[in-house]
Parts: structure tokens; C-alpha cells; sequence
């Protein structure tokens, strides 16, 4: 019953951060501009940790664990660093 | 599948309905992010994968993880905690550069009391790097 539970939850889970996913993949695509660009890859980022999470609940493995945490690491430098392009038009002075 | 059924049903619900949750609610989050119209709107919508929907899964996974290795498991939470803590920088940044941008080409859809950096003490340290020595 239990397994049940976490396997009709955690298969709901992955499917709707998979959507999310390709939501933000289309604003990619889309965005008018570029800061548009920046945060939807911000929220891909998002999205996919939380993916990697949610599918090494599902497999019991640590190292989707790691795979997360270096992706929220990465992301929050990497959106710092465009963000900041945007706004001087260099990275670092 | 190493011990999705040792787990009793009381846990098994309370971390299926974190899961649900935190997915539920980044799906949310990005639906609006694809719909809402200008970029200062889109900017709110992602919270939602942030606040309580990295919360909701780093919980349950870390309830899942103390239960199944019979100890407490806190490294989901750091996860949850760097996200929380540094999605709002970000966002912060964006904005900022975004109205820099819209400032530089002086957008229509600005309000007039946005148009002018120099009201503004923190911009104007920061602010126009088309006159700074660079």
C-alpha cells in the first residue's frame, strides 16, 4: 500500500517537473528577449534539480543526490554571471 | 527500489503529499512563467518552483532518505536552503538589469517615474556604464 503511494506520487512528480521543464524550454525559445532567456534557463535549472531529486527518491541512489546539488550550485552562478552581462555588458572588471 | 515498501503508511503519505506539492506547484510556476505577458510579470512566477516547491521535495526526500538508512538525513536540506537563499539574488539581479536595459532605450511601457536613473541614489552608483572608463 505504502509502495503503492510513493510510486503513483513520485511518477506524478516526475511528470510534472519533466512539463515544467519543457515549459521553460519554450520560453527559451520564445522570449522576446534576453533577459527572458536568463530566467527561464534560471527555472530550467530549477526544474531539472528538482527532477534529479525527485528520481533518486524513486531509485533510492545518492548520486542524483550530488548531480542536484552541483546543478543548484551551477545555476545560481551561472544566472549571477548572465544577469550580470546583461547588466554591464562584462562579466567581470 | 531499495526500501520504497518498509515505509509505513503515515510516512508514505505525508511524503507523497510533499511531493505532490512541490511538483504541483513548480509546474504552476512555470506554466505562468510561459503565460504571463511582460517580463516584470514572468519575474514572479518561477518563486513559486523556489520557495515552496524546492522545500516541499528536499523535505520529502530527506524524510524518505532518514527513514530508509534508519538515521536522520540533512544534506536535502542544504539543497533546499542554497536555492532559497540565492534564487532571490538572482531574481533581484535580473530585475535590476532588466529596467537598466529598458532605461538605456527608454521603453514605452515604462512608467514616466521609472524613466529617470538619477532619482534614484542606488542606480546611480551602479548605473550607466556608457560614461564610466572601462
Amino acid at each position: 500500500m505504502s509502495h503503492t503511494i510513493l510510486l503513483w506520487s513520485l511518477t506524478y512528480a516526475q511528470l510534472a517537473l519533466a512539463l515544467a521543464a519543457c515549459l521553460a524550454g519554450i520560453r527559451i525559445l520564445k522570449g522576446p528577449r534576453a533577459q527572458d532567456r536568463v530566467l527561464a534557463l534560471d527555472t530550467l535549472y530549477i526544474a531539472v534539480m528538482l527532477l534529479f531529486l525527485v528520481t533518486g527518491m524513486r531509485l533510492g541512489s545518492i548520486f542524483l543526490f550530488e548531480a542536484a546539488m552541483v546543478i543548484a550550485v551551477l545555476g545560481f552562478v551561472a544566472s549571477i554571471a548572465l544577469a550580470k552581462f546583461l547588466f554591464r555588458g562584462e562579466v567581470i572588471e | 527500489m531499495s526500501g520504497l515498501g518498509t515505509v509505513p503508511i503515515w510516512l508514505s503519505v505525508v511524503i507523497a503529499v510533499f511531493v505532490v506539492l512541490g511538483s504541483t506547484l513548480t509546474l504552476i510556476g512555470a506554466w505562468g512563467f510561459l503565460r504571463l505577458g511582460s517580463f516584470y510579470d514572468r519575474l514572479h512566477a518561477p518563486t513559486l518552483a523556489t520557495s515552496w516547491g524546492t522545500g516541499g521535495i528536499a523535505l520529502a526526500s530527506a524524510l524518505l532518505a532518514s527513514w530508509v538508512q534508519d538515521r536522520p538525513i540533512l544534506h536535502e536540506l542544504v539543497v533546499g536552503f542554497a536555492v532559497i537563499a540565492t534564487v532571490p539574488v538572482t531574481l533581484m539581479l535580473l530585475a535590476r538589469a532588466s529596467l537598466h536595459r529598458d532605461r538605456m532605450e527608454k521603453a514605452a511601457h515604462l512608467p514616466p517615474e521609472l524613466l529617470q536613473a538619477s532619482s534614484d541614489p542606488e542606480h546611480t552608483s551602479q548605473g550607466a556604464p556608457s560614461t564610466s572608463s572601462e
